[in-house]
């Protein structure tokens, strides 16, 4: 869906960027800037939401429409606007203290209602625009200045909250990888409903290093997995490990042992509720899944109906001004001679 | 037996009972009668907190007070009437019944178990705990009655029990001299799908009517003088129904789409109610999943392009606060309706109180001056609610709206308008113009920005909460900048005052003795102390203010010639503040905060201490 008439550089602006250099921020704009000129949307008809943080000034670095409203309520602020206005191509820009701490009521029932617009969740697992306190996805037992002898807030894990709520559309991404990164933008704007995007996002100066792990050259290999729809759960430096399930217990299999096939391996089903639920249990906050990779890419996806096209159906527009009239004068109406 | 026939000016009936009895129903029914025969009125409904408060105890008395006759300023002070369905209703109700005035009891509603409930002493004669000695009383079997006459249905007991309210309203109808026509009409619609509730309810309701003719009862009936009302199309209307259709018809001669959002809370939750009934209007409706919600969604509505409306009370509008800033510093149209209730926290729910005035005009971070509206009376929400729609979309800005849970929830006769008659809107869409550079903040004489929605080819941009530069729009933190910006924005608010009607003289001139300087739903009991006092050769100017934030530009000039200003309120004393403050005038409070209107006795007093 090639629209011709632009490319990357309709899409920026003139504005200075603000963000520190080195942010990963920068990396998921230009991602974004990459595939908008192909999602064959005109560009007025795009519409960027934010709330507050760092991650929220992206809008102003957008040649598109945008708000950057308060912390936390760029989700509704969203609803309201795709609700009234089903035309339009909605984005909801959000950071990982903005739309799971402040903002965690709105950001379940926009995924519960689901209207049709993406959010890209920029989690730095830090508050970067108050510099540096510990946010709802920073890991138990971290120091930052507000946790000086550590966190012992237990951590949310934003996909299977979002499966919790009932998302039909959830995937994650990662700043180092740009062109995975575009592949699931694109995605996730095709899909009718509303989307989340969780973008781990480094933040240099108060979090530098936290997805390392995701990204270092040397072992990123054996601890991320790249789901790819009806394809066996493959990773490792090699592509020499798999992922088995035994019941609805998952198994590191090393495909170097003869008794092991690819056959064997788990097939990944983005239909699948239940698989995408153990799937998003694959990171440090649950213990025992923590020798697992972390998976990337699109975990679960399923139709669902629109809380914009339900809110229309219900509604008509074509009444004359005598029905008006009617209803101003009620039931019971006299008249004065 | 014939009966003598009266004529009376006025009367206040009030149906009190408990919650289960069906006293808002009868009143309302008694209200659309009378409406309907021509006369004036208004009425106060009081119910109880709890929504099922226990059978019999005074927490579960429900009453509504109506107030008709030749000319009505309130429901009324005293009652002429009280129906009294049980004892618990009489015991909370009998100080309200004037000297005289008639009871109606239902004598099955004091037996042992009701006294009990109530906190009664036992005693033989359970009428001899109230000092009935000073009216005329009536006691009825009312459900004895009722079950008499549905003896041979197959009603369930409780289905007839329920039918006693008919009997009631039959009764009142007849006393009155009415025609129960409208309520069976009325019934025939209610129950069209259940025949024998249907045949029960209009049996009984003429079993109350007969009852008046054929017991020696009641020796007079009455007839109240109409109203003599300007020409025109009338109708019986709510507060919060005013503003619903007002919301639709700005909508409609706007050509905006209507957006609403709310979260349900009393007294508010009916405008959320009535408007979601409206979908064949072209309205959208959205219950948020809190306050915060519902108004941010109005902003991407408004941003949109709609016609962005959201409404709450005092809770409610508290959580609302910090995006009231932002869609004040976004400056885009938003209209928020504040129906108050008492106060503070979650305080009186389904009481009323206008406490809430110095949250709407300062309660936000920063220097954020919003329009504050407030209309007077139940019919007065139309034009205030219309007016709000006008002045929010032609000078980019939201209004707040500020009713009550008096007015919400009051009655009175309207003289409703017809679409064409109401006054056309002032607002465009930014349309770039050839060669032109767009800037959102870039202003017209009245210091209005542009309004440039998505979906409009070449004006994208982006707005926000961080304060942004006078000439390009763009962010901006610089100091000169800030201070122009901040005098900008309360420029366009004062400005409004050029685009309000001048305030207008409810009562009196320039010359009378001294003035009465209130707002919301006191007007009416004002008006009716001022007739009063007219009466004892007392004249009182009384200037009545619907238009808060900006003040009519002539206020200070009438204020002139006043050494008496009273500024009577339903709550610690608001207004005055900003009377005082503005006008460096010495302002005499008389506040009540009991969560109910004032009496017009305590004004009369009041005026009557200063003047003396
Ligand atoms: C109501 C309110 N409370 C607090 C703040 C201060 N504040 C601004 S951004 C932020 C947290 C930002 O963290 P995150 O959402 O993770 O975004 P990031 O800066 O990391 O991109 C806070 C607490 C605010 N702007 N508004
Ligand atoms: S503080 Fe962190 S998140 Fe914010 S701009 Fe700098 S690097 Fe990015
Ligand atoms: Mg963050």
């Amino acid at each position: 869906m090639k629209n011709n008439n632009y490319n990357l550089k309709d899409f920026a602006n003139d504005q200075e960027i603000k963000w520190c250099p080195g942010c990963g921020d920068y990396s998921i704009l230009k991602q974004v800037q990459s595939i908008l000129p192909n999602i064959g949307i005109s560009k007025e008809k795009i519409v960027f939401i934010s709330g507050i943080g760092c991650s929220s000034r992206f809008p102003y670095y957008m040649n598109t429409y945008g708000m950057h409203s308060i912390h936390g309520r760029a989700t509704a602020v969203a609803t309201g606007l795709k609700s009234s206005r089903p035309d339009l191509n909605v984005w909801v820009i959000t950071g990982d203290g903005d739309s799971l701490s402040i903002g965690g009521n709105h950001l379940i029932h926009l995924l519960r209602r689901n209207l049709d617009l993406n959010i890209l969740l920029f989690n730095n697992e830090i508050y970067g625009l108050t510099k540096g306190q510990y946010s709802p996805t920073s890991e138990l037992g971290k120091t930052t200045k507000s946790t000086p002898l550590g966190s012992i807030d237990n951590p949310f894990n934003p996909i299977s909250l979002s499966l919790g709520a009932d998302a039909s559309f959830i995937a994650r991404a990662i700043d180092r990888e740009p062109k995975h990164m575009r592949q699931i933008l694109i995605e996730a704007n095709n899909h009718r409903g509303t989307s989340l995007i969780e973008i781990y996002q480094n933040c240099n100066i108060f979090n530098d290093g936290a997805f390392s792990k995701f990204t270092n050259k040397d072992f990123k290999k054996n601890n991320s997995i790249y789901l790819e729809n009806n394809k066996p759960l493959i990773f490792g430096d090699e592509n020499d490990k798999g992922i088995k399930l035994d019941g609805i217990d998952p198994l590191i299999v090393d495909l170097n042992d003869k008794n092991i096939s690819v056959e064997d391996l788990w097939i990944h089903d983005q239909k699948s509720i239940e698989k995408a639920n153990i799937l998003s249990r694959f990171s440090d906050i649950n213990y025992n899944y923590s020798k697992f990779p972390r998976p990337f890419g699109i975990f679960f996806q399923k139709k669902r109906k629109c809380y914009e096209d339900e809110m229309l159906n219900q509604i008509n527009f074509n009444f004359t001004e005598d029905d008006l009239n009617k209803l101003i004068a009620g039931d019971l109406s006299w008249n004065i001679k | 037996m014939s009966k003598i026939k009266k004529t009376l000016d006025n009367v206040t009936i009030l149906f009190a009972g408990d919650s289960g009895d069906g006293i808002q129903l009868a009143g309302g029914q008694f209200t659309n009668n009378t409406a309907f025969y021509g006369n004036d009125l208004s009425t106060l409904p009081d119910f109880p907190a709890e929504i099922r408060a226990p059978i019999g105890t005074l927490a579960g008395v429900s009453g509504f007070q109506i107030n008709f006759g030749s000319k009505v300023f309130t429901p009324g002070d005293n009652c002429d009437v009280l129906v009294a369905m049980n004892a618990a209703s009489l015991k909370k109700n009998i100080n309200k019944l004037r000297e005289r005035g008639i009871i109606i009891l239902n004598t099955s509603g004091f037996d042992k178990r009701n006294m009990r409930l109530a906190k009664i002493p036992d005693s033989d004669d359970p009428f001899d705990n109230f000092d009935l000695k000073n009216f005329i009383v009536h006691k009825i079997d009312i459900t004895k009655l009722t079950r008499e006459r549905l003896q041979n249905t197959d009603l369930e007991k409780k289905e007839i029990d329920r039918c006693k309210n008919m009997f009631v309203l039959g009764f009142i109808y007849w006393i009155f001299n009415r025609s129960i026509n409208s309520t069976i009409i009325f019934l025939e619609q209610k129950f069209y799908n259940n025949k024998n509730i249907l045949n029960a309810n209009i049996s009984v309701l003429k079993a109350g009517y007969n009852y008046g003719d054929t017991s020696e009862t009641f020796s007079s009936r009455f007839d109240v003088k109409p109203r003599k009302m300007k020409k025109g199309s009338y109708r019986n209307i709510l507060g919060n129904q005013a503003i619903c259709l007002a919301l639709v018809s700005a909508s409609y001669k706007s050509k905006l789409d209507l957006f609403y959002s709310g979260y349900p809370i009393t007294p508010a939750s009916d405008i959320l109610h009535q408007l979601s009934k409206y979908k064949s209007f072209g309205v959208r409706t959205f219950q948020a999943e809190d306050e915060i919600s519902a108004i941010c969604s109005a902003i991407g509505a408004s941003f949109g392009g709609n016609l962005a409306v959201t409404a709450s009370s005092g809770p409610g509008m508290a959580l609302k606060t910090e995006a009231l800033g932002l869609v004040f510093m976004l400056e885009l149209p938003l209209i928020i309706i504040n129906v108050q209730r008492g106060g503070p926290s979650t305080g009186l729910p389904t009481k009323t109180e206008q406490s809430d005035l110095l949250q709407a005009v300062y309660g936000r971070n920063g220097e954020a001056p919003i329009p504050v509206f407030a209309p007077s009376s139940p019919s007065d929400c139309f034009l205030v609610t219309y007016n709000a729609c006008k002045i929010a979309l032609k000078f980019m800005t939201p209004v707040i709206i500020l009713s009550d849970g008096y007015i919400a929830n009051g009655a009175e006769p309207w003289n409703f308008p017809v679409i064409t008659d109401l006054e056309d809107f002032e607002y465009e869409f930014k349309k770039l113009k050839f060669s032109e550079k767009f800037n959102p903040y870039l202003r017209n004489e009245n210091f209005v920005r542009n309004w440039a929605i998505p979906g409009t080819k070449d004006l994208e941009h982006t707005i926000g909460g961080l304060e942004k530069d006078n000439d390009s729009g763009d962010v901006s933190y610089e100091p000169e900048n800030h201070q122009l910006m901040v005098k900008i924005r309360q420029a366009k608010v004062n400005n409004i005052s050029n685009f309000i009607p001048d305030q207008k003289f409810s009562s009196g001139s320039t010359n009378s003795d001294m003035i009465i300087i209130s707002w919301g739903s006191t007007y009416g009991v004002i008006q009716s102390s001022i007739n009063e006092l007219k009466k004892n050769g007392y004249d009182i100017a009384h200037i009545h203010i619907n238009y808060i934030v900006p003040l009519p530009k002539n206020i200070e000039d009438i204020l002139k010639y006043f050494e008496i200003i009273l500024v009577p309120e339903i709550n610690n004393g608001q207004l005055i503040k900003i009377i005082r403050d503005k006008f460096l005038v010495n302002a005499i409070p008389l506040n009540k905060i009991m969560g109910i209107p004032f009496n017009s006795h305590e004004i009369v007093n009041k005026v009557k201490s200063l003047l003396n």
